[in-house]
């Protein structure tokens, strides 16, 4: 079997790039890494200890134009005779994936939690984190995208080869005009540690004993939906069902009620804990642990209780 | 401008998520449908913005059986001009985009909306398989759509940013947060919704590529243990030891 990985490069390599290339690993076989753009092949050859035998690069497509990528990716699953490509579920994934599907008649499975199970089905999420089903592939190719943190990335090889690949991509029918990023941060849907803060927090010049405690633990900063209307906090940071969708271990939840549409968001965190000064707010139900109090109080308690540990 | 809008039927938010015939079908006992929420409030919505300040036409499309009039009902009663249902069951999503982009092909639309995702399935597969059985350009997740002449500009996430692109017509986009906002029917808009067209058109022989063979539902979270709040170290305590995230 021969299985394909297509990473996304643009911003070197993350860690659900190292998730990709191991959960191919496990599935078994030879693993091919695609990717593109100008990452450096050093860094690269770095998927080599995830499971990669090689990494192939079209250094020509320098764009997130899905036609693009999905003719390369296709060229690509061709040249290795490659039976399963596998995805990052991130933007993307979400952009490329479906058109991936139809152009290779291959069945594509969404947002993965697990790796296939010994009937043959895939486990997803659905129903917005409030279920999970099992999928089945009715055709003899398949695509699955794999949620970011559903399982640990394994380091047990060494750097692997990088060869220049042509991927016969073609034009673009999309002009970038302008690119905003964020510098510096962890990009939350990879994030293990989150912490985040909704109405309760009163303002956004408050925001300062959400961040010192994100920082003690090493972790990235979310908001609650009202947050980020109101602008208090930028839209990127919104969890819940019109927003991100995360799964880290650790979810810090300090003034948010838990609105059912927060849940939806957040539901998939291995651990989470609600402090807030309501004892009836339903964000509790989903807590595992839960501290009636003020947020101004035990985050900078809970701050300094983590300086404390971590010496 | 020629507008085709898919929309999905979704359960209400509020509905109880449960599975009934042994875990391989929703149970749709007492579940409300209403119409998939990123369909409505951003794809549909900024359909018709676009037609007010434009001119033109918004067509809505959905794959479904006749129960699921209701729903297409709902959304010419926002404003969408006519409606077209095909006639099935849909078993996947490629099953689903195929339908549509047959209509779409035969019937030459400028702009294909959908939703980013479903609430339901979660896939955000239709809108990149319409794209590539109409080979049109996909910008997914976007943000904002502006049309001007025969090209668009938008602004649509990327790996944690936002990107402005431009691309002509026609193409597919899936529309998040940001596209437009929520519009609440009138009640001119529900009466006149009840006699806008709704055309029945049968589907297109095709196989499914996926299916969903069962449904299991989360341990139930054991209840919630309490912290006293001025002991925060007894929190990083468990933690590290109990909990072992940090």
């Amino acid at each position: 079997m021969s299985v394909l990985v297509y990473v996304n490069s643009s911003t070197g390599i993350h860690k659900s790039a190292n998730e990709a290339v191991t959960y191919a690993k496990k599935l078994g076989g030879s693993v091919t890494v695609i990717t593109n753009g100008g990452c450096d092949a050093a860094t690269l050859a770095s998927l080599g200890k995830y499971g990669a035998d090689k990494v192939l690069v079209d250094r020509s497509v320098n764009s997130n134009d899905d036609q693009q990528l999905t003719r390369m990716i296709a060229t690509a699953a061709d040249s290795v005779g490659a039976t399963t490509v596998v995805f990052s579920h991130d933007l993307t994934a979400k952009a490329v994936a479906p058109r991936l599907s139809v152009r290779m008649k291959a069945g594509l499975i969404s947002g993965a939690i697990d790796l296939p199970s010994g009937d043959g089905t895939t486990k997803v999420n659905v129903f917005s984190g409030k279920a999970f089903g099992a999928v089945k592939v009715n055709t003899s190719k398949k695509i699955i995208s794999l949620l970011p943190n559903s399982i640990q990335p394994e380091a047990t090889g060494s750097d692997c080869a990088v060869e220049d690949f042509n991927g016969n991509a073609g034009s673009t029918n999309v002009k970038v005009i302008t690119t905003k990023k964020p510098e510096g941060e962890i990009p939350l849907p990879e994030a293990e540690l989150v912490v985040s803060a909704g109405r309760g927090l009163k303002g956004p010049e408050n925001w300062g004993i959400v961040e010192d405690l994100a920082k003690a633990l090493g972790a990235a900063t979310a908001c609650s939906r009202p947050v980020a209307d109101i602008g208090w906090r930028p839209h990127h940071e919104h969890v819940g069902q019109t927003g991100v969708a995360i799964r880290p271990n650790l979810y810090i939840a300090a003034g948010i009620s838990g609105a059912i549409q927060h849940l939806a968001g957040v539901n998939g965190s291995k651990v989470i804990v609600v402090i807030n000064t309501d004892p009836e707010a339903p964000f509790f139900k989903a807590a595992d642990y839960g501290i009636v109090g003020d947020a101004f109080k035990v985050l900078p308690r809970l701050t300094e209780a983590v300086k404390k540990f971590k010496g | 401008m020629k507008i085709l809008v898919c929309i999905s039927k979704a359960p209400d938010t509020t509905s109880k998520i449960a599975f009934t015939e042994g875990n391989t079908k929703f149970d749709e006992n007492g579940v409300q449908y209403i119409v998939n929420p990123y369909d409505e409030w951003y794809a549909l919505v900024r359909a018709l913005e676009i037609k007010e300040a434009l001119g033109g036409n918004v067509t809505i499309i959905t794959v479904g059986t006749a129960a699921d009039e209701a729903v297409i009902r709902k959304a010419l009663a926002i404003g969408a001009d006519d409606a077209v249902r095909i006639d099935a069951d849909p078993k996947d999503a490629y099953y689903t985009a195929v339908q549509i982009a047959e209509y779409a092909k035969n019937n030459q639309f400028d702009l294909v909306l959908t939703g980013k995702e479903t609430i339901n399935y979660n896939g955000s597969q239709v809108g990149g398989m319409i794209a590539e059985a109409l080979d049109a350009p996909f910008i997914s997740v976007a943000t904002k759509l502006d049309v001007n002449g025969s090209n668009m500009t938008l602004e649509r996430e990327i790996a944690g940013g936002i990107e402005v692109v431009e691309t002509g017509l026609p193409a597919v986009v899936s529309c998040a947060k940001g596209m437009a906002e929520q519009r609440i029917p009138n009640m001119r808009g529900i009466m006149a919704a009840r006699t806008k067209p709704l055309q029945v058109v049968a589907p297109v022989s095709v196989e499914d590529m996926t299916s969903f063979v069962s449904y299991t539902m989360p341990n139930a979270k054991s209840a919630c243990k309490m912290i006293d709040p001025s002991n925060m170290d007894e929190l990083v305590e468990l933690l590290h030891n109990e909990a072992k995230v940090i």
